[in-house]
């Protein structure tokens, strides 16, 4: 940090540190950011920081490089990402974000991740959807993989490194980052006023709960995919420490915005994602004009095939942004009953691109097909269905604008939650996605916001009149006892219900009534059936006894977490009576003609963040109370929050992708505009 | 397969007193069955075939996609992932029988999880990382060729899973050798441009004591990987340079 030099030891020589807990994408750029800064890290983590869900991404990373002469800038970016995201997304971070992309890529090179390259020796782009430009840096098609593995690497040589003193004397046996591997975060110390001290967590294997001391926490815990039963996500994305923290204090915003990924492949234990990118090397998708056509797919003649996304969107074509193909492929399947053999599949189609190029750009993904699906992709149209598979919506976190409206870097304010000391980054926080998450941009934002809040956090804990290492041990031993006696409480539950029929029927109705497709009177009922699932979940059985690597306690508490964010998500859906990004009821579609309130994106009424802030319980179902504004701190700054959007930035317009460039172009003068020169993507010191 | 077939998973566990003994779980055959959901059955209703309830077995599952490397077992007799696992495709040459153990040369934790923490101290060992001089903008990396990428990217997707350690008869209570995954990923980082200026710190790391040299070349690792990485290829550059550096490192000191 220019300027100052954080005193990292307590008075008493105690090692000050900074809680991370996750170790994707996220948390690895926020534990990198801080150690550069010089503040020791403990960075938690329910698996191997390298088996984290973020490996799972495949198609690429955004980033405005402009390598092939289209004119493509970081502003346009930015406009894509908020047309993209249907003016939910608050606009200064989504700029900052654009601006650093170019530099995050090229850092990515640097730390040796295999960039795809041309022939000249640069890094290669492809397209993706909701652009028309060749934005997209990829690594094969395991591009979250090799960045994980690039920022872990990082990590790990930060590991070996040792602490040292405000003198520079190295501290014996202390790192700058200590990993606690296979433990789970159950708890935020909080002192009197309110204030994130430290946290407790569990380890896994010898099932010990323990107190950690720290000056701020960030949570970096990615997304609750898992509350929908099967999706794209991994099984560790339960959402649970975001519910912890929630019931804690901390505000919620737009969990009602799930993205539902158009192409997936149904298996019996997960969803498998098939990238976007397919498409963006020129996949097609399409169903049989006659649906019970039984000739092999290779056989149907193109005259008689259907490409339903083509022929709507002539411009676009396959790559309309994932809200919009993800409701399009309902409807054939759903609406027209016009899916494969009538079944909710349709064909997603790379069988007419060189096997050569596939292999070298797709190999990882169509190896994925291949192992699970058991057809050869290359040869054959994959069968393709929508899946969940991304949450917008998190944690609520600030930001501080600079003066051209920009992100401010360096100010505690950026990705803090609204209790004071804790931070959110990665698909845990809520801001840079709005209402839906443009392909490619989810690598970008989990980086980017690690970048922001590693300084953030710096000067934070730089400005704390009192570290949490010089706190009475009362404090943490209180919390440390609590969270014990209920996890004792847990372990000697001796009902009727398995806890795990209990998460299969929470994923089922999940599945079934919050996704694509939202109407009221089914959404009530859903929250009817949560708190019958709540109440059952008092009833839970402890299946396993053992006081060793025992899953099945902790999975107790992971249900209880999924349960009470799935009120979250569908109680939000139920008051947001509109249609935006992911977010579509078809009573209040304004192009239905059987819509009973037709009104569309209402940005009179919806403009707005939906800020769910914990409620309690009556008897043994959770609330929810919706909030429009509320007062929070960062250190000693008081500040006041409301649920408005920042739209300082681009001007509201109609999000139509029928039409020509439908981001930008559409606002000629935005697109003349001079590029602003772009700001460095870090807190380098200034010269 | 068709519906209403049932298939037996006999599965090795712990017992509270240290030692091991097997259970027997029917399961109902369902399409695209593989050996995760066939646990995840066992998680709902833990009832061995002769009607006991015992705990569900616990095993370490992620992605479910074979690509961050958690649920290696050796599952008849061959370890793999068992997300990747379908029991059609195991099952094809007939029987109804699938067994299911732990990983045999990590220290078992529990049932099928097995501590490879080893692993990840290897990387440490190999500094498996490019020496970055921070990550403040500091402009565009080096340009690679097309051809140098396509060498690193499949050494650079190793998930550390341990398949290849498991499979290696080198790698047993007498010997400290470092296994496949670690001598490949020497390779990898002494390919990058700016990881090859720390090449030979990782050449020294990966000689001597448990270093290349004690592979006795029997390419178990290689059949078992996953992730088909060219692991035997990568022990055979690794080791051509150490030997060069051993030969004639100290002509250039």
């Amino acid at each position: 940090m220019a300027g100052s030099k954080y005193v990292c030891t307590t008075s008493s020589g105690k090692v000050r540190r900074v809680a991370v807990v996750g170790g994707g994408l996220a948390g690895l750029m926020t534990v990198i950011k801080l150690c550069e800064a010089g503040v020791p890290v403990d960075l938690f983590s329910l698996v191997p920081v390298k088996r984290s869900h973020s490996v799972c991404a495949q198609g690429g990373i955004n980033a405005s490089v402009n390598t092939k002469g289209e004119g493509d800038s970081p502003r346009v970016h930015f406009e894509e990402t908020v047309l993209g995201g249907d003016f939910l997304a608050q606009q200064p971070p989504c700029l900052g974000m654009a601006d650093a992309a170019p530099g995050i890529v090229h850092l990515l090179d640097r730390m040796g991740v295999p960039f795809n390259r041309t022939p000249e020796g640069l890094l290669d782009f492809r397209r993706f959807g909701g652009t028309l430009y060749h934005r997209t840096a990829f690594a094969g098609a395991t591009t979250g993989q090799q960045l994980l593995y690039a920022l872990d690497e990082q990590v790990r040589r930060f590991e070996t490194m040792q602490v040292e003193d405000d003198r520079g004397v190295a501290i014996p046996g202390e790192k700058m980052v200590r990993k606690f591997e296979f433990w789970d975060f159950v708890q935020l110390v909080l002192d009197d006023e309110g204030t994130c001290r430290g946290l407790v967590a569990q380890d896994l294997k010898s099932m010990e709960l323990r107190a950690f001391p720290a000056d701020a926490v960030c949570l970096a815990t990615g997304g609750p995919g898992i509350i929908f039963g099967r999706s794209t996500n991994s099984t560790i994305n339960t959402g649970i420490a975001n519910a912890i923290a929630y019931k804690q204090g901390a505000v919620y915003g737009n969990g009602e915005m799930i993205q539902i990924h158009p192409t997936a492949i149904p298996g019996a234990d997960k969803l498998r994602l098939i990238s976007e990118s397919a498409r963006g090397e020129g996949g097609r998708v399409w169903v049989p004009k006659d649906p019970m056509d039984k000739r092999d797919p290779m056989q149907i003649p193109e005259k008689e095939r259907r490409y339903f996304l083509e022929d709507k969107y002539p411009l676009y074509k396959n790559l309309v942004p994932r809200d919009v193909a993800s409701r399009e492929l309902f409807k054939v399947c759903y609406g027209e009953k016009a899916g494969i053999m009538g079944r909710n599949e349709v064909y997603l189609d790379l069988t007419h691109i060189p096997e050569a190029m596939l292999r070298k750009k797709l190999a990882g993904i169509l190896e994925i097909y291949e192992k699970f699906v058991g057809v050869d992709p290359y040869h054959n149209p994959m069968k393709v269905f929508p899946a969940v598979h991304y949450s917008m919506g998190g944690m609520w976190v600030d930001f501080e604008r600079d003066e051209r409206g920009s992100l401010k870097l360096g100010s505690p304010r950026n990705q803090a939650t609204s209790v004071t000391g804790l931070y959110n980054v990665g698909e845990s926080d809520y801001q840079y996605h709005g209402a839906n998450r443009l392909g490619a941009n989810s690598l970008l934002s989990t980086i980017y916001a690690g970048m922001v809040a590693g300084p953030a956090i710096a000067t934070y804990v730089d400005n704390l009149d009192r570290s949490a290492f010089d706190l009475p041990a009362e404090l943490f031993s209180k919390v440390e006892k609590s969270e014990q006696k209920k996890f004792d409480d847990l372990a000697s539950r001796d009902g009727t219900e398995n806890p795990y029929g209990l998460h299969k029927e929470l994923g089922e109705m999940m599945l079934r009534d919050v996704t694509i497709e939202r109407h009221n009177p089914v959404l009530e009922k859903v929250i009817e059936k949560l708190g019958e699932l709540e109440e059952r979940y008092t009833k839970v059985a402890v299946v396993d006894k053992s006081t060793k690597a025992n899953q099945a306690i902790p999975f107790m508490r992971h249900l209880e977490g999924m349960l009470i964010l799935a009120r979250v998500i569908t109680e939000g859906a139920l008051a947001r009576n509109e249609c935006r990004g992911a977010h579509y009821k078809p009573d209040y579609d304004d192009k239905n003609k059987d819509a009973t309130h037709p009104i569309g994106r209402d940005d009179e009424n919806w403009l707005r963040s939906t800020l769910a802030k914990w409620g309690g319980r009556d008897g043994a179902r959770s609330k929810v109370s919706f909030i429009r504004e509320f007062d929070y701190a960062v250190g000693s700054q008081k500040l006041h929050a409301t649920d408005a959007i920042d739209i300082s930035l681009m001007t509201l317009r109609k999000r139509d992708y029928t039409k020509k460039k439908a981001a930008f172009a559409a606002d000629p003068t935005a697109a003349q505009k001079p590029a602003e020169a772009p700001k460095p993507a870090d807190d380098a010191p200034k010269a | 397969m068709a519906e209403g077939r049932i298939i037996t998973f006999k599965i090795k566990r712990s017992s509270a007193g240290g030692e091991s003994h097997w259970d027997e779980f029917d399961i109902p055959w369902e399409p695209q069955m593989n050996v995760i959901s066939a646990l995840m059955h066992i998680q709902r209703t833990p009832k061995t075939r002769d009607g006991k309830t015992v705990a569900p077995v616990v095993w370490e599952q992620a992605c479910l996609e074979e690509v961050c490397g958690s649920c290696s077992m050796v599952i008849n007799g061959r370890v793999r992932q068992a997300c990747s696992t379908l029991i059609d495709a195991l099952l094809k040459d007939g029987g109804s029988t699938v067994t299911v153990e732990p990983m045999t040369k990590f220290p078992l934790v529990r049932d099928l999880i097995v501590d490879r923490s080893r692993m990840f101290e290897a990387l440490k060992k190999v500094k498996a990382w490019i020496f970055l001089d921070g990550t403040h903008n500091l402009g565009p990396g080096p340009r690679q060729a097309p051809e140098n990428q396509e060498e690193a990217y499949p050494l650079s997707r190793c998930m550390t899973c341990g398949c290849c350690v498991e499979a290696c008869p080198n790698v047993n209570d007498s010997s400290p050798f470092i296994g496949a995954f670690a001598i490949s990923q020497v390779r990898l980082f002494n390919l990058h441009p700016s990881g090859k200026m720390n090449a030979n710190e990782r050449l020294d790391a990966i000689s001597g004591v448990g270093g290349v040299a004690d592979c006795g070349k029997a390419q178990n690792c290689v059949e078992v990987c996953p992730k088909e990485i060219p692991l035997v290829d990568s022990i055979a550059v690794v080791g051509r340079d150490t030997l060069k550096r051993a030969l004639f490192g100290w002509l250039l000191k």
